[in-house]
């Protein structure tokens, strides 16, 4: 951009200054929840009891982290990071995988019932699982996938975002790239495997950054089909951590385990920074 | 658009689509039918057989004052966690679109909030002002302000408003920006050149070529705030007091898991489903609209 050569719009001196210290101020407030879970991670249940509790990390982390990791409060939280890592593979594999699939079909071919069931796949954008999960959970009980990988991740894949996605971009492949394949004879999988499925590299990678996110956060679901603490996923386990009366909850622990879910998903979307807007962009338009 | 090469052949297609077509009819179509089927019946107080009620379902959450409580209360809800979390958004984007260098690393710090679940930012905000141990809650308790949120229904719905509007200023706050940058500098200028200070730039050119993005967040964010809160409620809340904070997608799980209360729970996820609906294509028509923008 000619940004550089111009700046006659873009501050300087004591001004520029001042837009900095705006931005640092608006930093510390956003991160100030995260710096006090992480404070409270680092120091003992008797300095968080005593309020007001220190802004400053306390020499417990190690101690603290190891107790969350692998004995935890109901289950170790080594348990739960496992579980989450998981359901958020397998559904952003899964979505992607089963996505590929049907836009290929549906771009790519003309079939009976195609226009009904680019129909249905479009109605599924507009239900969040949220508003039938009555039904849904009668669904999965019905399977005998209560406590399942296979009932934490299927239901969840049951969404056409991807497909449209995957849609709208093999749209813009050039059609001169198919009828080459087509006058080679190649077949219609070979084409799918050694033409498409690599030009939708970039795609696929942004998708699974924004599923897997997606993922990782589920809160609702796993908390209604994981009644086995042993199949409960880290952000739901944490609410699961709080003693049901009146006593103190175990802060230390608790906030530990509130650091350790959010590392997963901070780094990737951090780390692939660029993938992960525009993945987001692609998505919600 | 349509693809003017095709390949032939109806069977290969059939089987492409069909794990997405089984999915969703099993996950999606079955359940969603259900909970419209449901509605209409109520189960006897043994659970043995439904007993059909037409539209009685809708008539008596339509009369119950609590659904009613929960529409305005959700409302209330998603407009503040709209509100508060595109304000902010909209002020740091703006702040630091006029940063030549090292937006880029405000960027990354900034947008560290929207990997947090929102479920965890529960936690997190909870822990706060938690009413024995939080710091903030301390600090408002020596000023000479008792903070109860457990008491007091005002401050449960400003606890989940904050918690819930937290992670979306990332999120906001990367299209802002986005937008900003895609903003002709020479437009910009040409305004500076004719003696237009920053506000008034501000008002008169910048707002109006971010009205479609800001359009889009009201929508997204809207959606947000109805579907995707449940677990900073939960988290904090649980809904209360007296219902307070019990949001429409909240009552579905309260009355249906906790209440068993099956049929006026289905009722209430079939009233969500056009809800849905209705925002979906406000979002779309929007969308069109956008492209000729």
């Amino acid at each position: 951009m000619a940004r550089e050569t111009h700046g006659m719009v873009e501050r300087r001196g004591a001004g520029l200054w001042l837009t900095h210290v705006f931005m640092i101020l608006g930093v510390l407030v956003i991160f100030f929840p995260i710096w006090l879970a992480f404070v409270a991670s680092t120091v003992t249940q008797s300095d968080i009891i005593r309020p007001p509790m220190p802004v400053w990390p306390g020499d417990q982390l190690w101690t603290n982290y190891k107790s969350a990791l692998f004995s935890g409060l109901n289950v170790p939280v080594a348990t739960m990071l496992m579980n989450s890592l998981i359901m958020a593979v397998g559904i952003a594999v899964g979505k992607i995988i089963i996505s590929l699939l049907s836009a290929f079909a549906i771009v790519y071919f003309k079939f009976p019932g195609r226009n009904l069931f680019f129909w249905l796949i479009f109605l599924t954008l507009m239900l969040p699982v949220e508003v039938r999960i009555v039904p849904t959970y009668e669904v999965v009980a019905g399977f005998g996938m209560l406590n399942s990988y296979s009932g934490l991740i299927f239901p969840l894949i049951a969404s056409a975002t991807a497909t449209f996605l995957f849609r709208q971009f093999f749209l813009t492949i050039p059609d001169e790239l198919a009828e080459a394949a087509r006058v080679d004879g190649a077949r219609p999988m070979r084409f799918f495997w050694d033409i498409v499925v690599p030009m939708s590299r970039t795609n696929v990678a942004a998708l699974f950054v924004i599923l897997f996110i997606y993922g990782w956060n589920q809160y609702l679901w796993p908390l209604l089909i994981t009644t086995d603490p042993e199949m409960n996923t880290i952000v739901m386990g944490i609410k699961q951590m709080f003693p049901s009366g009146d006593d103190f909850a175990d802060w230390p622990t608790i906030m530990a385990t509130s650091i350790l879910a959010m590392i997963p998903p901070v780094i990737v979307v951090v780390g692939m920074q660029r993938l992960f807007i525009r993945g987001l962009v692609d998505s919600e338009k | 658009m349509e693809k003017r090469v095709k390949f032939r052949g109806w069977l290969l297609p059939l089987l492409l689509i069909a794990p997405q077509v089984v999915v969703s009819a099993v996950f999606f179509f079955y359940p969603a039918g259900q909970a419209i089927w449901q509605s209409l019946f109520i189960p006897d107080p043994f659970g043995l057989s439904m007993k059909w009620v037409g539209l009685g379902n809708f008539e008596y959450l339509l009369s119950d004052r609590y659904y009613r409580a929960s529409f305005v209360t959700t409302a209330v809800f998603s407009i503040l966690v709209t509100l508060s979390s595109m304000i902010p958004a909209l002020f740091l984007a703006v702040t630091a679109d006029r940063l030549i260098k090292g937006s880029g690393v405000y960027r990354t710090l900034l947008i560290w909030p929207y990997a947090v679940a929102p479920a965890v930012a529960g936690v997190l905000w909870l822990f706060m002002f938690n009413t024995r141990v939080g710091v903030v809650s301390w600090y408002l308790g020596q000023l000479g302000y008792d903070w109860n949120h457990v008491l007091n229904g005002g401050e449960a719905m400003g606890l989940v408003v904050v918690a819930s509007a937290w992670g979306r200023i990332s999120y906001n706050f990367l299209f802002f920006f986005a937008a900003l940058q895609a903003v002709p500098r020479s437009v910009i200028e040409a305004a500076a050149i004719d003696g237009a200070h920053f506000w008034r730039r501000f008002w008169t050119i910048v707002l109006p070529l971010l009205s479609p993005t800001t359009f889009f967040l009201l929508v997204v964010n809207i959606v947000y705030s109805f579907f995707e809160t449940f677990g900073v409620i939960h988290t904090i809340t649980a809904g209360g007091p007296q219902q307070t904070t019990t949001i429409l997608v909240y009552k579905v799980f309260s009355d249906g898991f906790v209440g068993q209360d099956l049929g006026s729970s289905a009722a209430q996820s079939v009233i969500l489903l056009f809800v849905v609906g209705l925002l979906t294509v406000v979002q779309f028509k929007f969308i069109e609209k956008r492209v000729h923008y």
